[in-house]
């Protein structure tokens, strides 16, 4: 009978969430309709914002859900209901290249895997705590994003500026066939444009 | 095996990574699917970035995944406007097609 320590629930809590977030990952891009790789993504997301916290990260996991799961995973839902496709033309084909970018993937896992193990060993946490003492995370983040990363933080600021400003730009369209006002044509109108005075002799009409 | 360690961090991200990239070979016509590939990868690398951090017990790591956060944000944004956009004049989303944009 194991001793139930701290350490054997964090190790535990540790590989449940880094096993359901292979599985997730392996959904994502295996899953035969697209809303349940959506869905996969979700949950990969998710598990790594426990992992976040698990490494002390609070603030960051907390920014992972609401961005990732709020803004990305639902944008990505949106555009998959919105386009009308049958994605299993899409897949045709797509077997051709497993062979390979297993071979690839294999070569790639092994090589990381290597590379880490030599280089750090398994050396374990000395503080599970990256905070500065006697300050909370989300404290420790903001004494210094807005002092020594304050540019870094500007330009991630005008980041997306530029993206929401090109994404509103790309997709819209001035549709034909919309009898919609023209103000700009309204005002600029003149008194030549929009009536004329004609002299009507007695007894004949204007044709 | 019990003692959760950096390596263990290190090798679930690499892992994840692979996968992400088997992903894009796996589904190389489907661009809703390479773009989430795109993100796990920089989910992978946001891994490697908090675990180093607890690691070194240095916030630096949280800040910048806080910064990859806002590009990949920017990135799915711009990458979905341009599919949405793609699938309204060609009415496909076969990733070779694309290239008849071009000009």
């Amino acid at each position: 009978m194991i001793e139930i320590t701290p350490s054997i629930i964090e190790a535990l809590a540790f590989y449940v969430f880094a096993v359901v977030l292979v599985v997730a990952a392996i959904g994502v891009i295996t899953a035969r309709n697209q809303v349940y790789s959506v869905l996969f993504l979700i949950l990969a997301f998710f598990n790594s914002s426990g992992l976040f916290i698990l490494l002390g990260a609070e603030f960051v996991a907390m920014i992972m859900v609401i961005v990732y799961v709020g803004a990305v995973a639902v944008l990505f839902l949106f555009v998959v209901m919105m386009i009308d496709i049958d994605f299993k033309t899409l897949r045709e084909g797509a077997m051709r290249y497993a062979p390979l970018g297993l071979v690839m993937a294999i070569i790639l896992m092994t090589e990381l895997f290597l590379l880490f193990k030599a280089s750090f060993g398994s050396e374990p946490f000395e503080n599970h705590d990256p905070l500065v003492e006697q300050m909370t995370n989300t404290q420790a983040l903001g004494s210094v994003i807005y002092t020594e990363y304050i540019f870094a933080f500007q330009i991630s600021g005008f980041i997306l500026l530029l993206a929401m400003i090109g994404a509103i730009t790309l997709t819209q369209r001035t549709r034909s066939g919309v009898r919609k006002q023209n103000i700009e044509k309204q005002v600029a109108t003149s008194q030549d444009d929009a009536m004329s005075i004609r002299k009507v002799e007695v007894g004949k009409g204007i044709e | 095996m019990l003692e959760i360690t950096l390596l263990h961090y290190l090798t679930l991200s690499a892992l994840i990574f692979t996968i992400a990239v088997f992903g894009i070979f796996l589904n190389r016509k489907n661009v809703i699917i390479i773009l989430m590939s795109i993100e796990l990868m920089l989910l992978s690398v946001e891994v490697n970035f908090v675990a180093f951090s607890a690691y070194l017990n240095d916030i630096a790591g949280q800040v910048f995944t806080m910064f990859i956060l806002t590009v990949a944000a920017a990135e799915s944004a711009i990458g979905l406007a341009i599919l949405v956009i793609f699938f309204r004049s060609k009415g496909t989303i076969i990733v070779e097609d694309v290239s008849t944009l071009k000009g």
